[in-house]
């Protein structure tokens, strides 16, 4: 059995409206193991995002423990949580969430200026990030000049330049055609298995989680199905 | 540096807002340079005022004329080395628009007390040898194109002569400059003899503007000046003796406080500058809320986010001011040739960082709320948001 990169125990999330409180996660508990490529379903408000958001440490759950590799999400602050997810993490989003008013390489170099590297060699990864996403020579141009598929390549070009472990996908498909949407899946999936990134992808899409290689079925925050495929 | 292009790019999201943005800026930070100019100008004269020079005048005004006989009486005072008397004589070379103060003075006496006036000694001696002598300053010879053995009208604004004509000439002697070519722009003036001018003025004959006083010693000053007054105590003719310091501080008084009508200007753009380009940093935030929440998203921490906001209001508010200065430097020397009294009008380098300093503080004050803001949005809820 492969060890658990993501596992999960007992986790609740509940949020307050007004004066009622909302449990969107009930006690969830589960383990997403090193290397997996996990499809997230479900329908609208059954809490995909919300268990997406915690794994990519983008918020903190109500209770239960949360692991994702060594670190407990449960236990950190809000800034412990923006380093970890620096070092960790890459977000792809359905409308991929470039800075329009960056080329498509200041763009994915975005994750490295965080880091101490020079600006030769930050160059470099980028050219290699967008390179593996094939679109090296777009690199100068600005989103607005980019199709939607290009642009999710450039947004899936930042999420691995700083070579994170885990992917997070939130409809990264959501927004294009079904030709693009299914390039975009093949090259999550190259990502997948031949450069080893564990990826949790949110999706409504069947088709879209087919190129996955489990997929969990989420309803009114919790876990009702899971699907192994091959 | 490696956020700058982030921090550029950012600024210039929208182009025309960011350039009628800094179009204000560049304007109110123009006039502050312009304005801070002028008051060093006229705040000049209080700066190279000689310690040890005083200056009597009527005590109500400067334009109660004194009778000449004051000029011996206060000669005789203890502690005064030397007095001119001098009157202004207010009046133009060829237009209106060619004004330069003239006075007429007794010329030996004045320019021993200001010997950072400097005048070849030949010159000097031609001068006191002709009646309708005048000497000039460089900076005005140079201007009107005046040389030595030229005869120079000037029309007289107050006094006419005997005849009732305007019509004044005098034989120019002597072009004078100063010792320190910063203080030329304070000795821009035509100087002529009292004598010519009292023998041939039509009314105010044995009159005098006021009294130019050089003392022994700086710290004599409070005695002699009490001395000089109590002369003429309680005569038609009573006098006001201060220092030239002071003297000079309340002649640009008189024009109204240059200071305070600066500030008043310089505080109404500004203040209305704070609500303009606060509208545009508030504007450029709240439209970027989703791009701040991706930043944050991919590792940017709060205190980050909140820098990369102001130092996008710093770059806006210190490159305008900038830009202002630079505008106002270019221009000084243009508007120093056209006002006679004004040739030393320069951007002094307490004011350009006064200037800067204002640049940063209003980029602070701009900068600090759509920068609070983005610090403390939450990721999740903003990207769900937008």
């Amino acid at each position: 059995m492969t060890e658990a990169i993501v596992s999960l125990k007992g986790v609740t999330k509940s949020y307050t409206r007004g004066k009622q409180s909302v449990e969107v996660l009930q006690s969830l508990d589960l383990d997403i193991a090193s290397g997996d490529f996990l499809a997230l379903m479900g329908p609208s408000g059954s809490g995909k995002t919300t268990l997406l958001n915690l794994i990519g440490g983008l918020d903190t759950p109500s209770g239960g423990e949360l692991r994702v590799g060594d670190a407990r999400l449960d236990q950190m602050s809000s800034s412990q949580l923006t380093k970890w997810r620096a070092n960790h993490v890459g977000f792809v989003f359905q409308f991929y969430n470039l800075l329009p008013v960056l080329s498509a390489e200041r763009n994915v170099e975005l994750p490295l200026l965080l880091t101490s590297l020079s600006a030769a060699e930050r160059m470099k990864r980028v050219r290699i990030a967008l390179g593996v996403v094939g679109l090296a020579e777009r690199a100068k141009h600005k989103p607005g000049e980019l199709s939607g598929g290009q642009a999710q390549r450039v947004a899936i070009a930042r999420a691995i330049v700083a070579d994170p472990t885990l992917l997070v996908c939130d409809e990264p498909t959501g927004d294009l055609d079904r030709k693009t949407a299914d390039e975009i899946l093949g090259l999550l999936q190259i990502l997948n298995r031949e450069h080893g990134k564990t990826i949790i992808m949110v999706t409504h899409d069947p088709k879209a989680a087919e190129f996955a290689t489990h997929t969990l079925h989420l309803d009114k925050g919790r876990l009702v199905e899971a699907v192994a495929l091959s | 540096m490696k956020y700058l292009p982030l921090i550029w790019a950012a600024l210039w999201r929208r182009k025309p807002r960011t350039i009628f943005t800094m179009l204000s800026i560049v304007v109110a930070f123009l006039l502050y340079a312009l304005l801070s100019a002028v008051n060093a100008a006229f705040n000049a004269g209080v700066e190279i005022a000689g310690a040890d020079r005083l200056i009597t005048t009527g005590r109500y005004s400067l334009t109660q004329v004194l009778p000449f006989g004051h000029l011996q009486q206060v000669r005789s005072v203890p502690g005064v080395t030397s007095v001119a008397g001098q009157s202004w004589f207010g009046g133009y070379y060829q237009k209106e628009s060619n004004f330069f103060p003239q006075f007429p003075t007794q010329i030996e006496p004045y320019l021993e007390m200001y010997p950072e006036i400097v005048l070849p000694e030949e010159q000097k001696q031609a001068m006191l040898n002709t009646r309708t002598g005048a000497i000039v300053a460089k900076t005005l010879a140079d201007r009107y194109g005046f040389k030595v053995g030229d005869r120079v009208p000037i029309i007289a604004g107050i006094w006419p002569l005997a005849d009732g004509s305007n019509n004044w000439e005098f034989d120019l002697v002597g072009i004078f400059d100063t010792k320190n070519p910063k203080e030329r722009s304070m000795y821009e003036m035509l100087l002529f003899h009292h004598e010519y001018f009292d023998e041939a003025r039509q009314f105010g004959k044995g009159t005098i503007g006021w009294i130019v006083i050089k003392t022994e010693d700086p710290d004599r000053n409070e005695e002699i000046v009490e001395a000089v007054d109590d002369l003429f105590a309680n005569s038609p003719n009573e006098t006001r003796t201060e220092t030239e310091r002071a003297f000079n501080q309340s002649f640009v008084k008189q024009m109204g406080d240059i200071g305070l009508i600066m500030s008043s200007i310089i505080g109404a753009v500004f203040f209305t500058l704070l609500f303009l380009t606060g509208n545009t940093m508030m504007q450029s935030v709240r439209e970027r809320i989703p791009e701040l929440a991706v930043l944050k998203t991919l590792g940017y921490s709060d205190v980050g986010v909140l820098a990369l906001v102001l130092a996008e209001s710093l770059a806006l508010c210190v490159l305008a001011a900038l830009v202002g200065i630079g505008l106002a430097g270019l221009l000084l020397p243009g508007i120093a040739a056209k006002l006679p009294g004004f040739s030393g009008l320069a951007l002094k380098p307490e004011a350009f960082a006064g200037a800067l300093g204002i640049a940063v503080l209003l980029a602070l004050i701009v900068g600090l709320p759509p920068a609070l803001r983005a610090m403390r949005l939450k990721i999740v809820d903003a990207l769900a948001a937008h």
